[in-house]
């Protein structure tokens, strides 16, 4: 029997993944670009905050400390969150953003696919479900990096200069910690480095079709999963956490 | 009917009876439509005594799910029905090809144009084209944004009636 610490330290890597960028969108609300794409984050931003949703609900259960899914959501400090680093990146500019999304879509479309076939059944429902929902986020930001990157000299210059920026958060995703190298030869999870080569190829064709180059910096950051965070978690979690800590157990 | 037969056997009678109860539990964005019509309860049965409703969310995200939850349990309890539990299941995903035909006749009476094809994962850059108008019917209407007020929504303007209208989108 696999020990229940690496399937929660798993479940934590995408709430929280989940629950900061679905809070990192939200903060798009009202301050879109145009308002079709300013509802279009807020869509996705809901999305992404259900699937954090059934992850934390599935982790309070068996963390065995009756912790529930606010709990975990709202009341863990800055070095127990697991979220991949990409997450945590402030908004910036509209081009930043899809950038950011793009690649989480797309190493999403692989992981959630592979998590269908999860011998965790809890898991692999959880991901036959979300995998419908990033199928279309995919679409989007897909859309997106091709407009922009094709699009005029300014936007090029701009979605290309975002994608520099935040290439070296990329390496994270298929660098496995300790409990997903345990849970992927349980079955539980795909190997990370097998899905590597297929992200690969969905950067390779869309930044063909956007005319964006892949930058060719060898080094990747890494430590989101291990708790290790840039500055900006913290303000994040500041705003988010702060009803809960002013008023403990607040219910709305 | 009696209400105490939870307590027994299996009565297909009751099961048809608990139908009709959760046929009235609307979806709180869209209240014409009943959980039956839009596919989201996905079955009810009995087990040693305790009815389990089993429903399955449209979105992952989606706000109206806990609305509809207590619903579910305020419709149960003025039937009469004590113990019972609701289940969610995920597997296989919510799509719009289970809302029902007269959910979808609902729905355009309602103002909103209901999914007009099966649903399937859309090529880059295909939207989906020629909705029908739920007011004056054309099919001369153009998307204004894919994503709307409800995840479960696109924004369309019709170009015969020039009337902005809501399409619920294949999912």
């Amino acid at each position: 029997m696999m020990d229940k610490k690496h399937l929660l330290e798993f479940l934590l890597i995408h709430a929280d993944t989940g629950n900061i960028i679905g809070h990192r969108l939200g903060e798009w609300c009202g301050h879109g670009p145009v308002l079709e794409q300013d509802l279009a984050m807020t869509n996705f931003a809901l999305d992404h905050l259900g699937r954090a949703r059934l992850l934390y609900q599935y982790a309070g259960e068996i963390d065995g400390n009756s912790k529930t899914e606010d709990d975990l959501a709202f009341l863990r400090f800055e070095y127990e969150y697991k979220n991949l680093l990409l997450a945590e990146f402030a908004n910036t500019d509209f081009a930043f953003t899809v950038a950011r999304q793009f690649f989480l879509d797309s190493y999403y479309m692989d992981l959630l696919e592979g998590l269908t076939n999860s011998t965790d059944q809890r898991i692999a429902q959880i991901a036959t479900k979300s995998l419908k929902e990033t199928s279309y986020h995919y679409k989007w930001s897909s859309e997106w990096l091709i407009r922009l990157g094709d699009g005029t000299e300014i936007s090029h210059a701009k979605m290309q200069t975002a994608v520099n920026e935040i290439w070296e958060f990329t390496g994270e995703f298929f660098i496995p910690v300790e409990s997903e190298i345990i849970l992927a030869n349980e079955g539980v999870v795909p190997s990370l480095e097998l899905l590597k080569p297929k992200w690969k190829r969905r950067v390779e064709e869309i930044f063909s079709e956007a005319t964006i180059s892949i930058p060719n910096r060898e080094y990747q950051q890494s430590g989101g999963k291990a708790g290790h965070h840039t500055e900006k978690l913290g303000y994040i979690l500041a705003d988010m956490q702060y009803m809960q800590r002013a008023f403990p157990g607040l219910n709305w | 009917m009696k209400t105490n037969d939870y307590l027994g056997e299996v009565d297909p009678l009751t099961l048809k009876k608990i139908n009709e109860v959760l046929s009235n539990v609307f979806d709180p964005e869209i209240p014409v439509l009943s959980i039956i019509d839009l596919g989201i309860l996905r079955n009810i049965k009995w087990e040693n005594g305790i009815l389990v409703v089993e429903i399955t969310p449209t979105y992952n995200g989606c706000p109206a799910m806990n609305v509809i939850e207590w619903n579910i349990q305020a419709a149960l309890g003025e039937a009469g029905i004590e113990h019972f539990k609701i289940k969610t299941i995920l597997d296989p995903a919510w799509t719009t090809d289970w809302m029902s035909e007269q959910g979808k006749i609902k729905l355009q009476e309602y103002g909103i144009a209901p999914p007009q094809t099966k649903a399937r994962i859309r090529k880059m850059f295909d939207s989906e084209e020629s909705i029908i108008c739920p007011r004056c019917l054309s099919n001369q209407t153009r998307l204004v944004s894919e994503y709307g007020s409800t995840a479960c929504k696109s924004m369309y303007q019709c170009k015969a009636c020039l009337e902005p209208f809501d399409y619920f989108k294949c999912h």
